[in-house]
């Protein structure tokens, strides 16, 4: 996993509620036996004016000119600015798949659905909450500012805006060690693999039945 | 000893390793998987060379993709066919037993769990599926995961965790005729909200689950993540280990009698408290459908579409004129009066055995509205098909004009051929109606398997006691 610390980062502001998984990456491009190449689909419907397949040559497919993806502005942003719940719906880590490979490295938004915002980390995309007035009112100054871009620190979790003013924000302790190291779950789990076989072993005795098959 | 929660129970039964700031590795008993979210964690213990730790913690079974229709003609779509038989060659790979598309067990993954008994209380259960919440209403603690963990659940049999909140949901009353475990269960999302369990762990109780068959009960867990609730639980009682008792994959001789003494604590105690109670009176409740683009959107069906202009929060009311603008509805519209162009009774929300006879008695003796473009019936499993056909449901769903389908996902989110059109209007059983849901520009209300055939049948929404 790559790991993240600093990035100084456009904001692209998506302002909508509850905004779904199938929504981020619609279910067609599921079929994938892959983890990359979904950048071109992310938010496929809201994106595109035409219906979106994959293998489709999405260069030449008709933009939606009122989708906030597609402004000019916008483009190469690496911060996606959202409103509440967000990531809800299915479990599919081709959500945060299809970010990463759009360039989306960090989310700020005032609350996610718990799949969502696990799978985040497990892909180097820092989603960071922040209280819904603080939201609110990035909401205003991005859409007030062309090119209005922060930079996150998480080592030292902050936020700076274009003007300096620095905002805090909260992350647990062991999702942001993993993150600033790049660390791989699997390999921080199996160092402890003679506990999970002490565990095992234990079980037996209590529920044979679970072992049995 | 202190009073513990269901969830707190079997929480505690499973932690390996807990971590300084509180995150926990907890072991996972069983581990469903099916094609669309397990080739990239395949791939990935490939690559690094690892194996399964526990194989026989797993079950497959392609569902998904699967087609439905019944001429046997095999998937069509290239890309759908890889994700196929890409999960029965990695199965085939390490010795996972696989329910494959020919085998007659075959079927939703949600649905089949249980129904082998390979899903038992006291469990930990995951899959690469958010609806693994159905699994709790056998007092497991079931939960769905991304393929990352999906991966590292193969690689270690644990997960990294953090432990949720407690919260209960109290359901009391007496049911009006007519009111299904999926109108509770919509009534429950439209009370608290579809992020209103995020964090927390439900627990479903009172009267009125306690009188619900497993059945009714998978149904009202398989929407808790419709709350936001990665996870849904009932506690375990006589109904539960009736329903599991000569299952296949359930325990037998002496471990049978072991393992019902150890379930019969899998319950709340007396005592225990909640981080947050919900308590809800269903007696006046009626049938539910869904009117927009979130489970939570919802109303009784003698009810009228809502109207945005009442609504004094902005977001909020921007959001329902989106909703109704997509949904082609304008508030003030009495429910019963949206007409529909296609119905599907399926999915793991309901379509099991219970559900097929309760759309089959509304529909007995009566014909499909020339109105309705297709009526679907997807039974969950090649199990439930079998046992609906020897009941004669088939029938009575064929003479009326319904297609008899195999099992799958299907229409639920049209990941294979059964999708609806732009514009196209269903009356449908699954669990979500988010925009394109059920195909691009498709517009979906959530209701019960009776309210559905009921619309089947004028065409349009009604009450049961119309037709
Ligand atoms: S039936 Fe629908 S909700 Fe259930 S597993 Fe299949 S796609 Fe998911």
């Amino acid at each position: 996993m790559r790991a993240f610390t600093v990035l100084s980062g456009l904001v692209l502001p998506l302002d909508r509620s509850n905004v779904d998984t199938d929504a981020i990456i619609p279910k067609q491009f599921l079929k994938s036996v892959k983890r990359t190449g979904f950048g071109p689909n992310l938010f496929d419907e809201w994106r595109y004016l035409d219906h979106g397949e994959p293998g489709m040559d999405n260069g030449n497919r008709p933009a939606n000119p009122d989708f906030v993806l597609n402004f000019p502005r916008y483009r190469n942003a690496e911060v996606l600015l959202a409103r509440e719940n967000f990531g809800c719906g299915s479990s599919r880590e081709h959500a945060p798949w299809a970010l990463l490979d759009y360039g989306i490295r960090c989310v700020i938004a005032p609350s996610y659905a718990d799949i969502f915002f696990n799978n985040c980390f497990k892909n180097g995309i820092l989603p960071i909450t922040l209280n819904d007035d603080v939201i609110q009112s990035l909401f205003e100054q991005v859409e007030a500012q062309p090119g209005y871009s922060v930079v996150v620190d998480l080592p030292n979790q902050t936020i700076t805006d274009p003007h300096g003013e620095i905002l805090a924000f909260e992350v647990e302790t062991f999702r942001k060690h993993c993150l600033v190291n790049g660390l791989d779950d699997i390999g921080l789990t199996l160092q402890h693999s003679n506990l999970v076989k002490e565990y095992e072993e234990k079980r037996k005795l209590e529920t044979p039945w679970l072992f049995n098959r | 000893m202190v009073a513990q929660t269901l969830y707190d129970k079997v929480w505690q039964q499973h932690v390996v390793h807990r971590y300084e700031d509180g995150t926990t590795l907890i072991y996972i008993d069983r581990h469903l998987v099916h094609e669309v979210t397990s080739p990239q964690a395949f791939e990935g213990l490939h690559l690094a060379n690892r194996k399964p730790w526990r194989v026989d913690t797993m079950l497959a079974v392609p569902d998904h993709n699967v087609p439905t229709t019944t001429d046997g003609a095999g998937i069509d779509d290239p890309v759908s066919r890889l994700q196929v038989t890409t999960l029965d060659q990695n199965c085939h790979h390490f010795g996972i037993t696989e329910f494959d598309m020919s085998d007659p067990r075959q079927g939703i993954v949600h649905v089949i769990g249980p129904e082998h008994g390979a899903t038992l209380p006291g469990m930990t259960i995951v899959c690469g599926d958010s609806h693994t919440s159905t699994h709790g209403a056998f007092g497991a603690l079931a939960f769905g995961i991304g393929t990352s963990e999906v991966e590292h659940v193969m690689a270690t049999q644990c997960l990294m965790q953090r432990k949720s909140k407690n919260m209960r949901v109290w359901l009391h009353g007496d049911k009006r005729p007519g009111v299904t475990a999926k109108d509770l269960v919509l009534a429950v999302i439209g009370e608290i909200g579809t992020a209103g369990g995020t964090g927390y762990a439900i627990e479903f109780g009172g009267p009125v689950i306690q009188e619900l068959s497993m059945e009714g009960r998978m149904t009202v867990c398989n929407m808790a993540i419709e709350a936001g609730a990665r996870a849904g639980m009932i506690g375990v009682d006589q109904t539960t280990v009736d329903y599991l008792k000569g299952r296949p994959y359930a325990p037998s001789g002496e471990n049978w009698d072991m393992a019902v003494e150890f379930w019969s604590d899998l319950k709340t105690d007396k005592d225990a408290v909640f981080d947050h109670e919900v308590t809800l009176d269903v007696s006046t409740l009626q049938p539910q459908v869904t009117w927009g683009t979130s489970p939570e959107m919802v109303v009784d069906i003698t009810d009228t579409v809502p109207n945005p202009d009442d609504v004094t929060d902005s977001v909020k009311r921007e959001g329902m004129v989106r909703a109704l603008e997509y949904m082609g509805l304008t508030g003030g519209t009495p429910m019963n009066q949206v007409e529909l162009d296609l119905v599907f009774i399926g999915s793991c929300t309901n379509s099991r055995l219970e559900d097929l006879r309760e759309a089959a008695e509304v529909v007995k003796g009566k014909k499909v509205a020339d109105s309705i473009k297709q009526a679907l019936v997807v039974p969950g499993s090649g199990l439930v098909k079998r046992a609906a056909e020897s009941e004669g449901l088939h029938q009575v769903f064929i003479d009326a004009g319904f297609e008899w389908r195999n099992p799958g996902c299907s229409m639920c989110l049209a990941m294979n051929a059964d999708r609806l059109e732009p514009g196209e209007r269903c009356a449908s059983t699954s669990n979500r109606n988010f925009e394109g849901r059920q195909g691009q520009g498709g517009r979906t209300h959530l209701v019960s398997p009776a309210i559905a055939a009921a619309a089947a049948i004028a065409g349009h929404f009604t009450e049961l006691t119309e037709i």
